[in-house]
This record gives structure tokens, C-alpha cells and sequence, in this order.
């Protein structure tokens, strides 16, 4: 379908799309099999200044906003979301410093992160934190003009390939919600360093590591924001970054239905080719009707999104939940249409299914989405 | 530095047919591409810019299409495109084409280096890069897998031969054409598209480019082409049967005749 993308944003698209088809279709099984870090991908996307799509143009970037970024994420998904998951978690990283970050700070790393120099990601998840975000035990304490961290954080994304990191400790326990800030914290920072890497059942290329904070020093003006605001940041990052994960279940969709397609037509049972049987017709029909709504969605969120800054959440959470439930949907129904074929490692399809499961769970699971639907729900009705 | 690079529209050799009555290729509905040695040539200049400093401008000789072709090398990060066009030029052979390359040339500005793909995919000559270093009296080397270093006034570059490599060093200016192991041509950058779409290319006519009206074109070249055809196929087949050995005193009775 036609969304009347600008020249601009077809651009966005005819680059990622040639990086995705050159680059990442002939690494991605490799890559799968490996777990290596796609350092020569991503260093290629630097190069054709993807970084900067949603970074302001003071800043280094091409001033583009949720939108721009998600149409480059979803031509990299199509090709593998390890990849595309380890492009978006530097925007994930990047967002708490754009979003309450004091101008220094932002002067300081934005073009960094916009050109591609340096990655950034973002450390919210501990062992005892995952849904409940309060459950949180990593402390910062202000030790005259340095903050010391201690506790280690978990599952995060980028982590060991990054060089920024944006981490939320609590400063003061008895203040509650209004008890956490949000911190930059640098690869080469005295007490800093990382766990093993996770292995995982999909995005494997993606980089999954603890960061263990040891009596970690930091100047006093790497905080993000004020003091006791580090939770409203994380929330507003999560709001702005959802679509993102959400566009990846687009991608990850139509890559799926590209192979369950082009290998329906070619398979021959019953002396036709499988894609003449209705039974296969009509699970490659539901795949694209699903994989079209969930674009559509995603791209109107988007676009929602960079037009009101203060009406995110919604928007943000619907998109994530319909896009990344559709994608485990239609890949689990591309390795069907594969059958026997498609469940073994020669073809695409079951990778592509393995890579699906994360995307109902990361930035938040699709059930705690659906809590902020229910509670933006709650609070609309009773405005009204 | 300043670096010239000269490109070349050919016919995707992915998609090339022969009509089968002139035995000519058939351009009808082929899609143009940048020559893919140029795209290396491209590649290296802009390495080279990007490590010394200085300017890259892309040159064609070649039809008004050639234009989209010279945007897509500002979108791989050339500063200017030159189209060198005219219908004068048409049925120009290598001879010509140096002639109205080097004119061009001449008017552009001062340059350091010129690098060229080392032959076009279509003609297939390869004559033009060592061609245009002769009408600019200028050094040349062929077949560059690598530059390495660079001064104000010498470059030194490794020259691919068949049994390893000659390193070589030159008095710049000078002419390179490249191989395609010299680099991993660059996917264009977004900032590059857009700048791309937005550059006003250069045009230069026979005019502009004070050539002499006798040698350009047709009337210039002093080769036609007055068929083309596919060679027949002359060679004989025979296979050899028996043990190892068998086939050993076989093979050599057959090729000591010819020893």
C-alpha cells in the first residue's frame, strides 16, 4: 500500500532497504549461528547516517522524528531483527539524555550518537526489576562531586558494545517513585564492567550482557535531568521508543511472508505448485491483512506520536501490542507454510519465528501494555 | 587533494541481450548502471578525501540519462559532477573519447590525481584511462589494488599483476584504474541522496570545451566497429578412459606433438 511518504522518507527507506538486501539477508544466518555482534552492519549503517534520523539537526542528526527511524527499523527487520534490535537499542539508549537531559549533556553525546561513533544503551532491567520497575536496588550516592553507583543491572541490550549508557538508580529510597535518577554512565568509568553474555533463543547477534556497578564513580554532571525524575524519563523514553519495537513485527511480517510466498509458489505437491491450494492461500491472506493493519498502526502511532509529546502512551503501547503479537502469528505461520523445510535451519523461517517471541516480551511485555491501554482507558472516560 | 574521477553509464550486464538479427546489443529496456570498476574508482577517491582532505568531482562523457548516474555518485559522496555532452561526441571510439575527456579535463580546474574503473563492462577496451594519462602527459599505473601513501607531490600505489604485486610510487599528478579488490564500494548516505538530488551537474558541450570539431565522434575515431558476432565454438572434446596411468600416457601422446 501507497502511505504518501515524502522524498525524504523514501529515501529513508531506499537506503535501509539497500543496506538490508546488500548487507544483512547475506550475513544474517551466519550471524544467527555465531551470535557475533554485526560491528561491519552497523558501521555501514553509521556510514549512510541512519544514527541521525531522529536526532535534532543541532545535535548532529537529520531532524527527523519516531516516524523517520521506524521506516529505516522496519526494512532491517525484514532482514533480521538481531540486527535491527541492536541499531535500535543506541536510540533507546539515547532517548532519556533527548528527552530530559540538560543542554551540556545533550551537546556532548548527541552528535556522538547521531554519527554513529559511539552507541548508546539504556539500563533499567535488574533481576528483581522487570514488569515492576520499582523493584529497582541499584544505588547512587553523591560522594562530593562524583556519584557512586553499586548493583548490577540485567539483560541489557548493547551492553559490552556500547560506550553510553543510560542507567536509573535510586538516589533516595524514602521518596518512592520520586526516588530514582537517571544517570550517564561511560564504558571507561572507574567500577564499571560487564557480565557474560546471555545466550539467547532468537536475536542472537544482538548483544545481551549485566553491567556490574562497583562502587562506580562518576562526575556529579552526569545526571539526567533533576534528581528524583528518573522514572518519568524512563516512562517518556519507553512512550517514544515502543513504536520502534513495534515497526520491528512489521518487518520481521513481511520478511516471513516474502519466503512463505516466493516458496509457496515454487513447491510443487500434488503435481501444482502449493500456493494454487486454497488451504495456502489462505494462511498467506491472514499474514498479509495482519502484517498491513500492523504497519498502518504503527506508522499512524508514529506519526501521533512526534505531533503530541504529551499523548503518547496509548498510541505507543496499542502499536507495540498488535504489531508484535501479529509478528508471532505470521512467522509461526510461515514455518507451517514451509512445513518440514521450514523448520529446519537451511530456510530463514525458523529464525525468524525464534526472533518474534522477544518482541512480545522487551520494552515492556505485552501484558503491561495492555495495563497503560487499560489505565489511559480509565482516565479518558472519567475526563469526559 | 583533488581527485577526478571518470565514470561511465553501461547497460546492467545482469540484464544485457543481443538482438539477433544485427548481432548489436539491445539497449531497449536495459536499466543503465554506473560501470562497476568505476563504482571502485569512486570508492577510493572518496577514501582518499575522507583520510587527506580535499575534493572529489565525478566526470562523464555520455548522454543527458548519464546525469542520473553522475547524482548517484554524489549521493557515494563525490563534491561536483561534470556531464560532458554533445552530439558531437556520438560513435566516439577510445580515441575520441580520450580527446573529449582530456578537453574536459583541461577545464575543470587543477587536479592531483584522475582515477578510472580499469575497463568499462560494455566495450570491455580498457584503453581510456591509459589513453587520457597520454593526452594529459601525465604517469599512469593499471590495475591499482591499493594506494597506499600520499605526499604533497608522489603517491604510491600496488599494481595487481598475475603473479603477485609491483609497488610503485609516481610524481603526482597522475592516472590510476582501479581493480575491483582496491575497496567495498560504499551504500550512499542519506545525507548524500539528499545533496544529490539537490546539485546542479555541470554541463560542458563540444563547445565549451574548445575541441576541434575533427577529432570528436565518428568523425574522431579512427576505429569502427563493422560487426559484431558470437565466436563460434572451434574446440574438440575427447575423454580419455582407463586407469590413472592409462590416462596419464594417453594425455601425453596427444599433447607432445604439440610440445
Amino acid at each position: 500500500m501507497d502511505y504518501f511518504l515524502s522524498e525524504e522518507q523514501q529515501m529513508i527507506v531506499d537506503v535501509a532497504r539497500q543496506i538490508t538486501d546488500e548487507m544483512i539477508v547475506p550475513q544474517r544466518a551466519e550471524l544467527d549461528e555465531t551470535e557475533d555482534y554485526p560491528r561491519d552492519i552497523l558501521t555501514a549503517i553509521a556510514k549512510a547516517d541512519l544514527y541521525g534520523l531522529y536526532i535534532p539537526e543541532e545535535y548532529g542528526g537529520l531532524g527527523g522524528g519516531c516516524f523517520e527511524i521506524v521506516l529505516a527499523l522496519e526494512q532491517f527487520a525484514r532482514g533480521c531483527t538481531g540486527v535491527a534490535t541492536a541499531f535500535a537499542a543506541s536510540a533507546l539508549g539515547a532517548y532519556p539524555i533527548l528527552i530530559s537531559g540538560s543542554e551540556e549533556l545533550k551537546q556532548k553525546y548527541m552528535p556522538l550518537i547521531a554519527s554513529g561513533e559511539k552507541l548508546a544503551a539504556f539500563a533499567l532491567t535488574e533481576a528483581n526489576a522487570g514488569s515492576d520497575a520499582s523493584g529497582i536496588q541499584t544505588t547512587a550516592v553523591l560522594d562530593g562531586d562524583e556519584w557512586v553507583l553499586n548493583g548490577t543491572k540485567q539483560w541489557i541490550t548493547n551492553a559490552g558494545e556500547a560506550q553510553i549508557y543510560t542507567v536509573i538508580a535510586i538516589t533516595d529510597k524514602s521518596k518512592g517513585p520520586r526516588g530514582a535518577t537517571m544517570f550517564v554512565v561511560e564504558d571507561t568509568d572507574p567500577g564499571f564492567s560487564y557480565g557474560v553474555k546471555e545466550k539467547k533463543l532468537g536475536i542472537r547477534c544482538s548483544s545481551t550482557r549485566e553491567l556490574i556497578f562497583k562502587d562506580c564513580r562518576i562526575p556529579k554532571d552526569r545526571v539526567i535531568g533533576r534528581i528524583g525524575m528518573g522514572f518519568i524519563t524512563v516512562m517518556k523514553t519507553l512512550d517514544q521508543s515502543r513504536p520502534g519495537i513495534a515497526i520491528l513485527g512489521v518487518g520481521l511480517g513481511q520478511g516471513a511472508l516474502d519466503e512463505a510466498v516466493n516458496y509457496a509458489k515454487q513447491r510443487v505437491q500434488f503435481g501444482k505448485p502449493i500456493i494454487s491450494f486454497q488451504a495456502v492461500q489462505h494462511i498467506l491472506a491472514d499474514m498479509a491483512i495482519q502484517i498491513e493493519a500492523g504497519r498502518a498502526l504503527v506508522y499512524s502511532a508514529a506519526k501521533h506520536i512526534d505531533a503530541h509529546k504529551n499523548d503518547m502512551s496509548k498510541a505507543s503501547s496499542m502499536c507495540k501490542v498488535f504489531a508484535t503479537d501479529m509478528a508471532m502469528k505470521v512467522t509461526t505461520d510461515a514455518v507451517q507454510v514451509l512445513a518440514g523445510y521450514g523448520y529446519m535451519r537451511e530456510y530463514p523461517v525458523e529464525k525468524m519465528m525464534r526472533d518474534a517471541k522477544i518482541l512480545q516480551i522487551y520494552e515492556g511485555t505485552n501484558q503491561i501494555q495492555r495495563n497503560v491501554i487499560g489505565q489511559e482507558l480509565n482516565k479518558e472516560y472519567t475526563r469526559s | 587533494m583533488k581527485i577526478i574521477v571518470c565514470v561511465k553509464q553501461v547497460p546492467d550486464a545482469k540484464d544485457v541481450r543481443l538482438d539477433p538479427k544485427t548481432n548489436t546489443l539491445s539497449r531497449e529496456g536495459v536499466q543503465a548502471i554506473m560501470n562497476p570498476y568505476d563504482r571502485h574508482a569512486l570508492e577510493e577517491a572518496v577514501r582518499l578525501k575522507e583520510l587527506h582532505g580535499g575534493t572529489v568531482t565525478v566526470v562523464s562523457m555520455g548522454p543527458p540519462q548519464a546525469e542520473e548516474m553522475l547524482r548517484e555518485a554524489v549521493s557515494c559522496g563525490a563534491d561536483e559532477a561534470v556531464l560532458v555532452s554533445d552530439r558531437a561526441f556520438a560513435g566516439a571510439d577510445t580515441w575520441a573519447t580520450t580527446y573529449t575527456l582530456s578537453q574536459a579535463i583541461k577545464k575543470i580546474d587543477d587536479f592531483d590525481l584522475i582515477l578510472c574503473g580499469k575497463q568499462a563492462i560494455d566495450g570491455d577496451t580498457a584503453q581510456v584511462g591509459p589513453g587520457l594519462a597520454e593526452r594529459l602527459d601525465i604517469p599512469f599505473v593499471a590495475y591499482v589494488r591499493k594506494i597506499n601513501d600520499c605526499t604533497a607531490n608522489t603517491i604510491r600505489a600496488e599494481r595487481l599483476m598475475d603473479d603477485g604485486y609491483d609497488l610503485l610510487e609516481v610524481g603526482l599528478p597522475a592516472l590510476f584504474t582501479v581493480v575491483k579488490e582496491i575497496n567495498e564500494p560504499r551504500i550512499p548516505s542519506l545525507k548524500g541522496k539528499m545533496k544529490a538530488k539537490k546539485i546542479d551537474i555541470a554541463k560542458m558541450t563540444a563547445a565549451d570545451i574548445e575541441a576541434d570539431p575533427e577529432q570528436l565522434g565518428l568523425k574522431g575515431s579512427t576505429t569502427q566497429v563493422v560487426r559484431v558476432f558470437s565466436p563460434e565454438l572451434k574446440g574438440e572434446r575427447a575423454m580419455l578412459g582407463g586407469t590413472s596411468d592409462e590416462q596419464v600416457a594417453q594425455l601425453y601422446e596427444k599433447l607432445s606433438p604439440l610440445l
